[in-house]
């Protein structure tokens, strides 16, 4: 079974609720599958990253037109939506046993998802090294289409 | 009748996605090749995502039952 290993490339470029997530459930689960994982985190997706980042992913009702809980757009945009929203949501994902962010992170890293943050994106957003987990790497266009050239997956998120 | 001993019981009841499988995965690096895990699931999905788990990483699923929506598979480690 020396079969080379399947490779996946994932760019993670947004930090909302429902887009957190895909990256880091189907990182985990590849390496689980014996893939070779890279998630390049890019913009909003830099904030994944973050020691602290993972507490401010919100679920915005605005421009949302499939919430659970119907109300106007209007209604929405309103102070402390976004947070009541965000509150309601994380509360049906915990009764439906959903893994938190912090823990699918934890659990990509410790499968050995290599993790790469975008150089770029930390100049413009004036984001310091040490505001990002130790366990990953910094690079930018040319890291990540080093790997995806050679991915059997890849996927813009 | 059964020659399937089982070294470990893994229990993911009420474990959603991805959970199951990465905690299988876990279980099945801390067992021996040809040693036999008993994973426990209430997740429908599991059944997709086992059979899918297995074709990739090319462990082998000796049995797959659902009784009283507990999904139980039995996994040999082959490498």
């Amino acid at each position: 079974m020396s079969e080379k290993k399947k490779k996946i490339a994932i760019i993670a470029s947004k930090a909302n609720l429902a887009d957190a997530y895909p990256p880091f459930i189907l990182a985990s689960t590849a390496a689980a599958m014996d893939y070779e994982v890279s998630i390049f985190f890019t913009f909003f997706g830099l904030n994944l990253l973050k020691k602290k980042g993972l507490k401010k992913v919100k679920i915005t009702p605005v421009g949302e037109t499939a919430m659970p809980m119907p109300i106007p757009q209007i209604v929405g945009m309103l102070p402390g939506m976004t947070d009541m929203a965000t509150a309601m949501m994380k509360n049906w994902m915990k009764k439906a046993n959903v893994v938190s962010l912090e823990e699918l992170r934890e659990l990509s890293l410790e499968a050995g998802v290599k993790m790469i943050a975008c150089q770029m994106t930390m100049d413009v957003m004036k984001v310091k090294r040490e505001e990002l987990i130790d366990e990953i790497e910094v690079g930018g266009a040319a890291t990540f289409l080093q790997f995806a050239s050679e991915a059997d997956i890849t996927l813009y998120i | 009748m059964s020659e399937n001993k089982i070294t470990k019981i893994l229990d993911v009841k009420g474990l959603n996605c991805p959970l199951p499988i990465l905690k299988t995965k876990k279980a099945i690096n801390e067992i021996e090749v040809g040693e036999i895990i008993e994973v426990l699931a209430t997740d429908p999905g599991s059944v997709n995502d086992f059979q899918a788990w297995i074709e990739s990483t090319g462990h082998e699923l000796v049995e797959s039952a659902e009784e009283n929506g507990i999904f139980r598979y039995l996994i040999k480690k082959t490498k």
